[in-house]
């Protein structure tokens, strides 16, 4: 080899990207993307928000004051109910940055549940193929011929309603189909040479199950979480909405909805304010995937 | 052909044993919990028991499942514990009504979206693709509830156009379903359209096409014949497969708009309790997942010539 | 062709420039390309991947795609602007007066439609023809492109038919509205060897019959010399030089077309005495390109005034002779007498012991699917008999060769080998010790680094997520060679030494490297573990024909210098007939002949080899050819024919006998062996297939 080529002039990077810093590097790369940008903004508001709840001067969520003020109304105490309050009298703008708080942390620990164990079936099913396949595959088309929202009902029905039944529904909902997906990925993938590299190699299963393999269905599987965290939100802000969700009087935007829909028509922002930070959320977990697929699809 | 139809309805079967299995003992392996819902929190241990052994709840439970399963096979669910009717009446009237808001539904979303996605995948990255798809987007990432707020605030509480609530206490009304149908239309539409978009981007970048276009023929043929049909299967399998993701929205907007169908009765049923209305519609929605799963299955074989012949 | 001043040529392309626009800025995929094509004529563009040649026979379809565009230039159809045409008038060219074969038959053809449907288009939109008549039309082009039972084709959808017919479906079409000009893009790339012959045949056979004239694509010069009458070279761009056939192959001017001959295995070369000379460095990407000669980086007569200059080089015609021209600044002055480049060659080294032995080892797959439901209902299990019989050996520092068309078994007996399968009946043994039942992770660590593989796809070799320096210093950790990491990273570097690539490239990611530089990695890691015998699956056939050289002369001599054995598994029999000291040609799961390479290559010959060896494409004009083209398909291994497994397509078949009974293995005392009716004494009485002319 001469040193004349081109491409061993290049600055290699030095050090390994773990998984994390390449999510990172990724996220910088939505700079290219004007859609993702926006969900990248649209979310990062919110963490913000919910991250910084403890310490903004907000009234008590919980505490109940003058019913139905409008925006900007003046409190009782000489402060500002910047988004007026509802119909119990609570101030919204607290009770909006609170439930994001809750509503994020629970779709992102159950996100995270369920990432877990569809990874480890959909890897195990497509890796080991045969009996294995079969069994987890079955198992999973039991929980898939549930419509979403009802096997939520059902598990609520069972275990009553609270934070970690969230967890449950949207684990047993999210896993099978992360576990179609991530199977799919290492069927591709189970046929490249460095697998057989590996093999050739006498590498343990689970060696090439959790290095070899799954490092590679990191992109689609980003992609995926992103969309994913979205369809969590919607879950439980629908089970909110339902009477199925986290059991109140802790702020909860789907109850908020369902509390405020019917005095709509005297108290049009007790309506439209949840239902306006809900759909910025989730469309900022949609943007944001949007955004990373375009970006994926480039390179 | 043939073979894949029955291994896959025996499929069908298996799962369908398997979730009225698991609905069972969820519900029903607790007897005393049953006469508790049944009888009411505050009845005696004494009338509980009385009344299990009076409606059979002395067999094993096995036994107790054949049973039910038997009966679920001819309609017979037991009664309402809060109506006090037979499940099956309360059923066959509520599945009709969410019968006629699904048909409305789907004879307005399939045509929209397909137009839609078939125009922007056509020619990828032109203005009209640029528009759909941001629309697409923004209307599937608004959860139904969601649209139904603004919609009741716009077309209800402003502009008092139209009923805030659907239950239909007067008979049938069209203008009660238009809501409803546009909120799941709204929200659903954008999926179908992005997939059947993305499966003709894909088509229009093949090798066939190249050559479809390379033989000289017009641009309308390349479309209409070589095209469209490829660029069909994927949204045809994800219309189909839609019913499981439809359910779930059915939900959600019956309870909305207080429209007297089946979601609404199940969600009235779990804040009730009322465990044999909630066995009774799981059973339906899971049969009809399932069975959508196999219609999927069998027609993307059908249209697909390289699956059909090998 | 030498009035050529009276007629109008069929296309003319006059300093065509053509860009593709992408976010990274503007790409320049042809710079400066002229061609001249008179009627009757047939050009060959040759060039390795990447240089731009499927660009410019799209630009000559107009049909550039989204974001690609002939910047300046005119490509003129029977004198007339292809750029200035309206769509109705393109549309009523493409397809009825040029029209396409392209590289992938099966993307090619709509998957929807009968065939029969995708041909009648053609006169339906063409021509004011009834149905019936284009139908008709239809069915006897199958016939004139030689397809058995056109009807049945008519019938079928592209997936029911073979490969090489669909190819044949394809040009079928592309004749119908009789073109004058038949462009074809790697029409043979993706077919197996002996179809690639029967296709190649019928493209002459299409020109001589019909006078289209036909610009033939692709990166093999032997194909060019069997189908064009002129050549045109590319490289990263830019046609270097253009001329006959027979005066480019003969007298070639310009440094890279020389270092591309200098770089192909010819019969001529051999690896001892006559080795290849790889050309140094790879091809450059076209937003790196050097300022000046393009080839300016790899070139040896490069001097930096001249071949660097701003202005660029130019396309010269060279003096007194007939359309001969190239883009050297120096060809006038290059004395290529006293030229000498040194190839990598060294003495052949002793072959010691027995290494490897194989005897009669067979690997059935069974059909049945692993599901519940056929274990419940107990479906009768059918074979693929992968491999049958195989009986093999290969000694110390020996290279054998393995060759045979896809589907023949090649790789399921490397997967026996590997340990990856388990062989149904026989023995492997390495170094003595039978391992045909023991899986790979029941190996021990130190028998499994006796015992590794290169692989075939450069992109696939390497695993894109971790370095390529973890990667080899996993292998070297899990032998157990080093422990301490330091040392590790020490024998690392030596690796790198090994396969000549910059120590710092420990420290890249797979995607940094190119695909020569993957293989070397790839070699690296075979032979961490100081192995005895490495299996190398076809380790050059995706790489750019420059440096295919340089990859299989670093595997020969590392492989020497370790006295490693090679098996060397591979379709292309003049690569093979380079590296390999003995040969074994597989058919449908059986060994059908073996021997030295010497053996292989004269008579007596299998029937099979006969026809193998007719069927490479040789870039080389002294070399005389027996054309054998086969008949028919390759049978599936999951229904080999009785008898001999090649009786179907034999043609050199004695009668029933073939078919009635498996033929014996005749041997010779030095160890050559067919599997054949017919007798050795019969088998010699025929010419060489390929020979060198003496003059
Ligand atoms: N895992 C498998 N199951 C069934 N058939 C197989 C399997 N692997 C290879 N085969 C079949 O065995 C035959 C030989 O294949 P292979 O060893 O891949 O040949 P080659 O390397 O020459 O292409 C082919 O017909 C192939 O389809
Ligand atoms: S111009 Fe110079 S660098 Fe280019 S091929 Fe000729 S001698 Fe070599
Ligand atoms: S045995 Fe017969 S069919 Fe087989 S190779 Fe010999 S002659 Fe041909
Ligand atoms: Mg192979």
């Amino acid at each position: 080899m001469s040193s004349s080529v081109k491409l061993e002039d290049e600055k290699a990077p030095v050090k390994r990207e773990a998984g994390l810093k390449l999510f990172f590097k990724r996220l910088a790369l939505i700079r290219e993307s004007p859609v993702g940008m926006v969900g990248a903004a649209l979310i990062l508001f919110w963490v913000v928000m919910a991250v910084l709840a403890p310490v903004l001067p907000l009234y008590d969520p919980n505490a109940i004051m003058a019913p139905f003020q409008k925006i900007g109304a003046a409190a009782p105490d000489g402060g500002t109910f910047w988004l007026g309050t509802d119909h119990k009298g609570r101030d919204i703008l607290s009770r909006i940055i609170w439930g994001a708080q809750k509503v994020l942390i629970w779709a992102t620990f159950a996100t995270f549940v369920a990432y877990v164990v569809g990874m480890l079936m959909g890897v195990l099913a497509g890796y080991k193929g045969g009996w294995a396949d079969e069994i987890v595959s079955f198992i999973a088309n039991i929980f898939l011929s549930f419509p979403f929202i009802i096997l939520c009902i059902i598990i609520v029905a069972t275990l009553g309603a609270s934070g970690w039944t969230v967890v449950v529904a949207v684990t047993f909902a999210s896993a099978p189909q992360i576990m179609r997906i991530v199977r799919g990925l290492v069927l591709d993938l189970k046929t490249r040479d460095y697998i057989f590299a590996a093999q050739t190699r006498g590498e343990t299963p689970w060696y090439i199950m959790l290095v070899e393999l799954l490092p590679n269905a990191r992109g689609p599987l980003i992609v995926d979480a992103c969309l994913r965290l979205g369809y969590t939100v919607v879950a439980i802000a629908t089970l909110g909405f339902l009477g199925l969700g986290l059991p109140p009087p802790d702020p909860d935007w789907g109850l908020m909805l369902k509390e405020a829909v019917p005095l709509g028509a005297f108290a049009g922002h007790t309506m439209y304010l949840p239902a306006a930070a809900l759909a910025s959320l989730i469309l900022g977990f949609n943007l944001l995937a949007d955004g990373l697929r375009e970006i994926s699809l480039r390179d | 052909m043939i073979v894949l139809a029955g291994k896959r309805l025996l499929a069908m079967l298996l799962i369908m044993l398997v979730v009225s299995f698991i609905l069972f003992s969820l519900f029903e392996s607790d007897k005393m919990a049953v006469a508790g819902k049944v009888l009411g929190a505050y009845s005696s241990l004494e009338q509980r028991e009385l009344w299990l052994t009076q409606n059979g709840y002395d067999a094993p439970f096995l036994e107790r499942y054949l049973q039910w399963v038997g009966g679920a096979l001819h309609g017979d669910f037991g009664n309402s514990l809060q109506y006090k009717v037979p499940v099956s009446e309360l059923l066959a009237d509520r599945l009709k009504n969410t019968g006629i808001l699904t048909l409305v539904f789907f004879l307005i979303m399939i045509p929209l979206s397909l137009t839609l996605g078939v125009l922007a995948g056509m020619k990828e990255g032109s203005w009209l693709d640029r528009v759909i798809s941001v629309v697409a987007v923004l209307t599937t990432s608004i959860p139904e509830f969601v649209t139904a707020t603004f919609l009741t605030g716009v077309f209800v509480y402003s502009w008092h156009l139209l009923p805030g609530t659907s239950s239909m206490t007067g008979g049938f009304s069209w203008k009660e379903l238009i809501l409803p149908v546009m909120v799941l239309v709204i929200y659903d539409f954008g999926y179908v359209t992005r997939m059947t978009r993305a499966s003709m981007a894909e088509v229009m970048t093949s090798q066939y096409i190249r050559t479809a276009v390379l033989k000289g023929l017009p641009y309308k043929r390349v479309i209409m014949r070589h095209a469209l049909r490829n660029a069909l299967i994927a949204p045809f399998t994800v219309i189909v497969l839609q019913l499981n993701w439809l359910l779930s929205g059915l939900v959600v907007v019956e309870v909305f708009f207080a429209y007297k169908g089946f979601g609404y009765l199940l969600v009235d049923a779990a804040l009730f309790g009322d465990i044999y209305v909630i066995e009774a519609c799981v059973l339906v929605a899971v049969f009809v997942a399932v069975f959508s799963q196999f219609i999927s299955d069998i027609g993307y074989t059908l249209l697909n010539p390289r699956i059909r012949f090998s | 062709m030498s009035n050529t001043k009276a007629l109008t040529p069929v296309l003319e392309c006059k300093n065509v420039n053509i860009s593709y626009y992408t976010r990274a800025g503007e790409i320049p995929a042809v710079i400066d390309f002229n061609l001249t094509l008179m009627p009757g004529e047939s050009i060959g563009i040759v060039g390795e991947s990447g240089c731009g040649k499927s660009t410019v026979a799209l630009a000559i379809m107009n049909y550039m795609g989204k974001n690609g565009r002939v910047k300046s230039g005119q490509i003129l159809f029977n004198g007339r602007d292809l750029q200035q045409m309206n769509d109705e008038e393109l549309r009523r060219i493409r397809g009825s007066q040029i029209s396409m074969v392209y590289q992938e038959p099966m993307a090619s053809l709509n998957p929807s439609m009968k065939i029969g449907e995708q041909l009648i288009e053609v006169p339906l939109y063409h021509e004011n023809v009834s149905e019936a008549e284009a139908s008709q039309r239809a069915k006897e082009m199958l016939a004139a492109v030689r397809l058995p039972d056109p009807q049945r084709i008519m019938d079928a959808y592209p997936h029911q038919i073979s490969g090489g017919q669909q190819q044949r479906v394809v040009i079928a079409m592309a004749l119908l509205s009789k073109p004058a000009l038949l462009l074809l893009d790697e029409p043979t790339t993706a077919l197996d060897v002996t179809v690639e012959a029967g296709i190649v045949q019928l493209i002459k056979d299409i020109s001589k019959q019909f006078g289209t004239s036909m610009i033939y694509i692709s990166h093999n010069l032997g194909l060019i010399l069997e189908t064009c009458d002129r050549i045109t070279v590319m490289y990263s761009g830019e046609a270097v030089e253009s001329g006959s056939v027979q005066t480019v192959f003969n007298e070639m001017r310009h440094p890279y077309t020389r270092g591309l001959f200098a770089s192909i295995p010819l019969p001529g070369t051999n690896k001892h005495s006559r080795p290849l000379v790889p050309i140094r460095g790879q091809l450059p990407l076209p937003q790196h390109r050097p300022q000046g000669c393009y080839f300016g980086p790899r070139c040896d007569f490069f001097q930096e005034g001249r071949c660097a200059n701003k202005a660029g080089v130019h396309m010269q015609p060279v003096p007194n002779e007939d359309r001969h021209d190239v883009r050297c600044v120096r060809f006038e002055d290059i004395d290529w007498a006293s030229h000498r480049p040194v190839g990598l060659s060294g003495e052949q080294a002793d072959i010691g012991k027995v290494v490897l032995e194989v005897n009669h080892m067979k690997k059935y797959y069974s059909l049945k699917d692993a599901s519940l439901m056929a274990l419940i209902k107990g479906k009768k299990v059918q074979y693929v008999k992968a491999n049958e019989d195989i009986n093999l050996i290969a000694h110390e520092a020996e290279t054998v060769a393995i060759v045979g068309e896809s589907g023949c078994g090649k790789s399921t007996f490397a997967k026996v080998l590997m340990g990856l399968e388990e062989a149904t009946a026989g023995e492997v043994k390495l170094n003595n010790v039978d391992i045909s039942k023991l899986p790979v992770e029941q190996r021990k660590a130190q028998m499994v680094s006796l015992l590794q593989m290169v692989f075939q796809n450069p992109f696939d070799t390497l695993n894109p997520s971790h370095t390529v320096g973890s990667q080899i210093a996993r292998v070297i950790k899990k032998f157990g060679i080093e422990q301490d990491p330091e040392k590790i990273n020490q024998r690392v570097m030596e690796l790198l030494d090994l396969v000549k690539l910059p120590r710092d490239f420990a420290k890249r990611r797979p995607r940094q490297l190119s695909g020569g530089q993957k293989q070397r990695i790839g070699i690296a890691r075979a032979f961490a573990g100081r192995p005895s015998l490495v299996v190398a699956d076809e380790p050059v056939s995706a790489l750019d024909v420059s440096v295919q050289a340089a990859v299989t002369g670093l595997l020969t001599d590392i492989q020497r210098n370790l006295k490693t054995t090679l098996l060397f598994i591979s379709h292309d029999l003049s690569v093979v007939r380079y590296v390999s000291d003995r040969i074994v040609v597989m058919y449908l799961g059986r060994i059908m002949e073996q021997g030295t390479t010497d053996e292989i290559f004269n008579p007596p010959y299998h029937p099979y080899t006969e026809a193998l060896l007719s069927a490479i494409p040789i870039a080389d004009t002294s070399v005389k050819k027996r054309h054998i083209v086969l008949e028919g398909e390759l049978p599936s291994p999951v229904n080999p024919p009785s008898g001999c497994p090649f009786q179907t397509r034999c043609p050199r078949k004695i009668g029933a006998i073939c078919e009635a009974q498996m033929p014996p293995l005749q041997q010779t005392d030095t160890g050559h062996a067919i599997l054949c009716h017919i007798p050795l004494s019969e088998l010699s009485k025929v010419e060489q297939v390929i020979q060198m002319d003496a003059a």
